[in-house]
């Protein structure tokens, strides 16, 4: 613009005027096509926030709310504030807590602070109950003395350490809990006890099976890929559809295939027993062997088509280049063609562990007892023992772990060790 | 489908009562578990009882759950007045206040029913069985009791259980030679919950976990196990309906019994009393084991029920000798950390 004012004949001011009012015109337009765009996916975002966003937040705030016990005992709770949890806890506690029971058991309420201290130690919703029921008949001139009398386990630093942990209205309980972390009576973060410290362990198994399914699909999906990509359409398009029928059939009909295939007197048993391989039948499923073949069969889908498309836009040319200029095929392939595929192999890779990792109903039905994935533990707090918070600390736990490998990854991709096409 | 439209029907009719008065006056509607069960029921309870006392009723599904019983009542809109619920449906709400505390003497006494289908907010209705099924055509001579299911030398091959703790470790104790009886209060102990670990050890490898109830009876027809822990109901129905030879072991059976509940609020509660009244006596009860194959609860009833049913009932007194009722209070605390424990044990 600088260098017209020189040439150009109108009066300066009408040129300002010009594109003064062309800028707002533009900017004008500019904005009616941001709001037409944003019109176009609000749907689409509105969708996403109700269906994604919503229940994710609730998730993870049911993994740290804590407003049980706050509700039920809130007197309790009172007295307890600035009791340092190394000795037992004085009278006005066990006065307040037999006030507290004694409307808690009236109004029916007893059992939501005795389900939520029962979580935190074994056998506390059994004594909240029966306390609840006795303690109108205490004898409220020493209620100390009255409690323990009821039940020992009120003389006990631990079961005040329970009920002051439960105070909210936040709480690490199950985080800590869901990464096989507690905390003592003095609020100290200690290991949970071996017998049941099981989620690290699952967490890891979790990602163990992902990342070996996913490099199983890969190895079985990349000649498939590659077969699809080099014949002709009318052969390809045949073998697709080999590819996509599996991948449009029920993952539970699959699964149950699976289950008739590879049981003792399955076909595959009954096949290699006759070919005179085997003399017994071999443990084919219900153990890990019988996860890794259904999932990988399951997810095979997801590897190969990526893998196909991008393999379909390398052309042959390049292939032919690098053999013409005296690149053995091995070098050729290393070299010219692995390189051009590493997009849909980086895709394919993390679409298959991103499912993996969720995995749930092909774990139940074909794995065994120590092939659990955490999912499945999801499930059993959600459906059997109806422990949110549990439920929810496990989510939480599952879905920053598999942020934190996303962005790694998105780290290397970023620093061209996998190049992504743009 | 004609089921559903007379539901619909009533359901609507209900929902227009709501509309017009305010007392929310409806037919007695009977809630239970539906299928096989609830078209028993339909022909021996709902249809005579009607028929007999003039007053109307409605009956309906559902899925269990005690959070919905609880949306109804604090939601004001209970519609349902008598529901069939589970044994931990039943402690739960129970203690939640969502059931009226039953009074017996309108229901025949107590003296009326089974010992154990006897509590203070429900009487019970049907008795069902977990037992050890296996297939009378593989295994001729087959086991007596949970001690042969963990003797994998005179019966070999594989055994299924159901996946996690609860019931495979009162079986483990039972089969280590604790009573029945006792098993909770053995259970109730740090040793005891080790002894049933170290118990199931001795077959781990031999273990295979099902999680649904229709899989036992798949699990024994593909030969997959020689025997497995079921629900006695379904190995019955596999018998009748795909002709198998699955035989039943009662001894050392743990059993768990549902049972009717009023709800709390109930606008109908004469007539809910008078249906438990008719659904409680013996008369009426013998002729459900026609159906279904769950046990009565009424004292006098099974005497009543057709001998040739006998094998299969689980409240036939051979079958009755030596079992143990699933103690549910015990699981409401203890399923959490027995669940981790028993998922520590399998992955070892």
């Amino acid at each position: 613009m600088s260098n017209m004012g020189g040439v150009s004949a109108p009066p300066a001011d009408a040129v300002l005027s010009d594109t003064s009012s062309l800028k707002t015109r533009l900017r004008r337009a500019e904005r009616m096509r941001k709001v037409t765009a944003f019109g176009l996916v609000a749907p689409l975002l509105l969708f996403i926030v109700i269906t994604f966003v919503v229940p994710i937040g609730s998730m993870l705030w049911r993994s740290v709310d804590d407003s049980e016990l706050s509700t039920v005992m809130p007197h309790t709770l009172a007295t307890l504030k600035k009791w340092d949890g190394h000795a037992l806890p004085g009278d006005e506690s066990f006065r307040a807590l037999a006030a507290d029971l004694t409307v808690a058991h009236d109004a029916g309420t007893a059992n939501v602070a005795a389900r939520r201290l029962n979580y935190d130690i074994n056998g506390l919703r059994s004594l909240i109950m029966t306390t609840a029921r006795k303690v109108p008949a205490l004898d409220s001139a020493d209620p100390r003395a009255a409690f323990i009398g009821l039940d020992p386990r009120w003389g006990d630093i631990a079961t005040w350490g329970a009920i002051k942990r439960a105070r909210g209205p936040l709480t690490d309980f199950y985080l800590l809990a869901a990464v096989d972390l507690q905390r003592d009576a003095t609020g100290a973060i200690t290991r949970t006890p071996a017998d049941h410290a099981i989620y690290q362990d699952v967490l890891i198994r979790t990602f163990r099976i992902s990342l070996t399914v996913t490099l199983l699909s890969l190895v079985l999906g990349f000649p498939v890929a590659y077969l699809l990509s080099t014949q002709p359409a009318k052969i390809a398009n045949i073998l697709l559809i080999l590819v996509l029928l599996p991948f449009w059939t029920s993952l539970l009909v699959r699964t149950a295939a699976w289950v008739v295939l590879l049981q003792n007197e399955g076909i595959v048993n009954h096949l290699l027993i006759w070919l005179g391989i085997i003399d017994h039948p071999l443990r084919l499923i219900y153990n890990s062997f019988g996860v890794h073949v259904a999932m990988v069969h399951v997810l095979l889908p997801f590897m190969i088509l990526p893998l196909y498309a991008t393999m379909k836009a390398i052309s042959p040319v390049y292939m032919r280049a690098a053999a013409s200029l005296g690149a053995p095929p091995a070098t050729a392939f290393l070299r010219v063609y692995l390189p051009q595929c590493l997009p849909g192999i980086a895709a394919g890779c993390l679409v298959v562990f991103i499912l993996s990792i969720g995995y749930y109903i092909t774990p139940a039905l074909v794995g065994g007892a120590a092939d659990q994935m955490l999912s499945y533990f999801i499930a059993f707090f959600v459906t059997d023992s109806v422990n949110w918070g549990m439920a929810s600390a496990l989510g939480a736990v599952l879905l920053t772990a598999t942020l934190v490998l996303y962005a790694v990854y998105s780290q290397l991709v970023a620093s061209g060790s996998v190049r992504m096409k743009k | 489908m004609k089921k559903q439209l007379v539901s619909l029907a009533a359901m609507a009719g209900a929902a227009l009562c709501v509309a017009a008065s305010p007392a929310m006056a409806h037919d007695l509607a009977v809630v239970s578990w539906g299928g096989a069960l609830q078209d028993a029921q339909k022909a021996v309870y709902f249809t005579p009882f009607q028929a007999q006392s003039g007053l109307k009723m409605t009956d309906e599904p559902w899925d269990g759950g005690v959070g919905v019983l609880r949306a109804k009542i604090q939601g004001g809109n209970a519609n349902w007045d008598v529901v069939e619920v589970e044994s931990e449906e039943l402690a739960l709400g129970c203690e939640e206040g969502l059931f009226e505390k039953l009074d017996y003497s309108k229901i025949g006494g107590k003296d009326a029913y089974l010992p154990a289908a006897v509590s203070e907010c429900g009487v019970g209705n049907i008795v069902y069985d977990f037992i050890i099924a296996y297939d009378g055509d593989k295994l001729k001579d087959g086991p007596k009791n949970w001690s042969d299911f963990f003797d994998t030398k005179t019966f070999p091959g594989k055994r299924a259980l159901r996946q996690g703790p609860k019931t495979n470790l009162e079986i483990a104790l039972i089969a280590d030679g604790v009573k029945p009886q006792d098993v909770y209060k053995v259970l109730r102990t740090e040793e005891g919950v080790e002894r049933a670990f170290k118990k199931l050890d001795s077959i781990k490898p031999d273990l295979i976990f099902w999680k649904a109830g229709a899989q036992p009876p798949q699990l024994l027809a593909s030969g997959e196990v020689a025997m497995t822990s079921a629900y006695n109901g379904r190995i019955t129905a596999a018998n009748d309906k795909d002709k198998k030879n699955f035989k039943i072991v009662w001894d050392g059976a743990l059993y768990t019994i549902d049972s009717w509940v009023i709800l709390k609020g109930s606008p109908n509660q004469d007539a809910a009393y008078k249906f438990l009244d008719f659904a409680g006596k013996a008369e009426n009860q013998k002729s459900l084991p026609n159906y279904v194959a769950y046990g009565v609860t009424n004292a006098a009833a099974t005497s009543l029920v057709d001998p040739k049913l006998m094998p299969v009932l689980p409240t036939a007194p051979a079958n009755m000798a030596n079992v143990e009722a699933i103690d549910d209070s015990f699981w409401l605390e203890n399923l959490d950390r027995l669940t981790e424990r028993f998922n520590k044990w399998a992955a070892k």
